[in-house]
């Protein structure tokens, strides 16, 4: 899943919805009558949210409950359930805050649910590579995900990633915990500060990108031109992906709230090329961390495949409901989770108490 | 430029890539639901019973691995790697055919577009296809395996 700093989509109807970045054309609208009913769902559906997060008491009593020896017959569905619920709900606020679903995902599934934090990071990690897989071919086809750019790149954020997951799965939890905490701070940061640059100045190509032949040409639907592209500053980008393909693997974030900023600011990539590059970038790069993930046991299926049909679901009902929300404020609330969800990861890495 | 960059169109491996990903993908997604249905269903019974699988999921993996073998599994190791191909009858472990489809899309993609490069003549592209080959392949081995 793409987990982007707020990004302008491009406006392409036959796009995919996906967990992470979305792309909506406001002239394929469907009736507004059914666009009415939605906001009072997704009402109820953050409401349901807010509720599981803001009252632990009740989550921790469920999980002892189904972790008691005597489970009742019923309880091994309420988790699953629960999960894809609340994972429902992230797709849609991932969609209207614009960030990916996996940013969301882990933060606030290992901090509130009785799953541990191995499994969370492994299937935050098949979330957000299902996302970049759905979107990829679409985006691609569209000659707004560059295959020259993304190749050298992935080359090495997807090497660093396989690193990133061993150290996580090799680490103490409460270290893992607590950096995972950290880190989503630091997001947050990234996401207040980053500014965004639509068409980076790039005065003239560098040579490494010059003799990769990184360049190239998409059409720009909202000034109806072509527009031509290039990127400067390879060599200091690549350097940044060995960071950004550790800390991807470490704590299965997905990493599309690094790579789009690195792409658009530090390489000058427009920035309809970063975001769709970045979202093809994790259909690489997760894979490779999601391969240690599965080989070390750390996948379980009735966590994966609720979280992986809830998130994307949700992610295309929040595109659709894009055109009546108020996003600056969907993206302050989203701001405000993960706020929430990185202080929860700390208090928990270091054992101390979590007070709502 | 190359005639392939100054043409706002994907170049031919760009969309072969694509062309190959969306298959995938699509097929990996279906198997995935399929497999979980059959498992969530009970059509094809579990190793470990669903009931069963909140008293496990809060362990570490090396714990959860340790203890589900002990009480349901029963092999001589924890199935780790690519040994869930040996306990494919079990509705759990058949949802890894979905799963280990989406993650390895990427490769066949790769190898699809190297005669691709190699025919342009586009040899650092194509040694580039080839390197991340092998790191997805290492990746996906299961050689390199981690513990607590």
């Amino acid at each position: 899943m793409s987990d982007s700093t707020e990004q302008p989509m491009p406006t392409i109807a036959s796009t995919p919805a996906t967990t992470g970045q979305v792309l909506i054309d406001p002239g394929t609208a469907e009736g507004p009558q059914r666009l009415r009913v939605l906001p009072a769902v997704i009402r109820l559906a953050v409401l349901l949210f807010v509720i599981m997060l803001l009252n632990p008491t009740e989550v921790h009593a469920c999980q002892e409950a189904a972790v008691a020896a005597d489970t009742s017959m019923t309880s091994w569905w309420v988790w699953p359930l629960v999960l894809f619920l609340i994972t429902f709900v992230m797709g849609i606020l991932a969609a209207l805050g614009g960030v990916g679903g996996g940013v969301l995902f882990v933060p606030i599934v290992s901090g509130f649910f009785p799953f541990h934090l191995d499994f969370v990071r492994g299937c935050g990690l098949l979330v957000a590579l299902s996302g970049a897989l759905a979107a990829g071919p679409g985006f691609l086809k569209m000659n707004l995900a560059s295959l020259r750019l993304a190749m050298p790149v992935a080359l090495i954020a997807s090497t660093c990633a396989i690193i990133g997951a061993m150290i996580g799965l090799a680490l103490p939890t409460n270290v893992v915990q607590t950096a995972l905490g950290a880190t989503i701070l630091g997001i947050v940061a990234l996401m207040m500060a980053a500014k965004k640059s639509e068409f980076p100045e790039v005065a003239e190509a560098d040579r490494l990108s010059s003799a990769l032949k990184i360049y190239g040409v998409y059409t720009e639907a909202s000034l109806g031109r072509a527009i031509d592209w290039k990127v400067h500053r390879t060599v200091y980008g690549l350097l940044l992906f060995i960071i950004i393909g550790v800390m991807a693997g470490m704590f299965g974030l997905g990493a599309g709230w690094a790579n789009v900023p690195v792409l658009n600011l530090v390489m000058g990539a427009p920035l309809k090329i970063s975001v769709a590059t970045s979202k093809f970038l994790l259909s690489i790069t997760d894979t490779s961390a999601a391969w240690i993930y599965v080989n070390n046991g750390a996948v379980i299926p009735m966590m994966v495949v609720p979280s992986l049909v809830g998130i994307m679901l949700g992610s295309f009902i929040g595109v659709r409901i894009l055109r009546v929300a108020k996003p600056a404020f969907v993206r302050k609330m989203v701001i405000g989770l993960l706020l929430f969800a990185g202080a929860k990861a700390i208090t928990k890495g270091l054992d101390l108490p979590f007070i709502v | 430029m190359s005639e392939d960059a100054i043409e706002s169109r994907p170049n031919e491996e760009q969309l072969l890539y694509a062309k190959i990903l969306e298959i995938g993908m699509f097929v990996g997604l279906g198997l995935l639901l399929v497999t979980f249905f059959l498992y969530v269903s009970g059509i094809v019974a579990p190793a470990v019973p669903v009931e069963e699988l909140p008293k496990y999921w809060e362990m570490s993996v090396h714990d959860y691995l340790e203890a589900t073998n002990h009480d349901y599994v029963h092999r001589e190791h924890a199935i780790t790697g690519w040994s869930w191909l040996s306990v494919l009858g079990k509705g759990d472990y058949l949802n890894f055919l979905g799963i280990a489809l989406l993650s390895g899309v990427t490769v066949v993609c790769y190898l699809g577009i190297v005669p691709t490069l190699i025919k342009k003549r586009d040899l650092v592209f194509a040694a580039i296809s080839l390197m991340e080959v092998v790191i997805l392949t290492l990746a996906a081995s299961g050689i390199l395996s981690v513990g607590h």
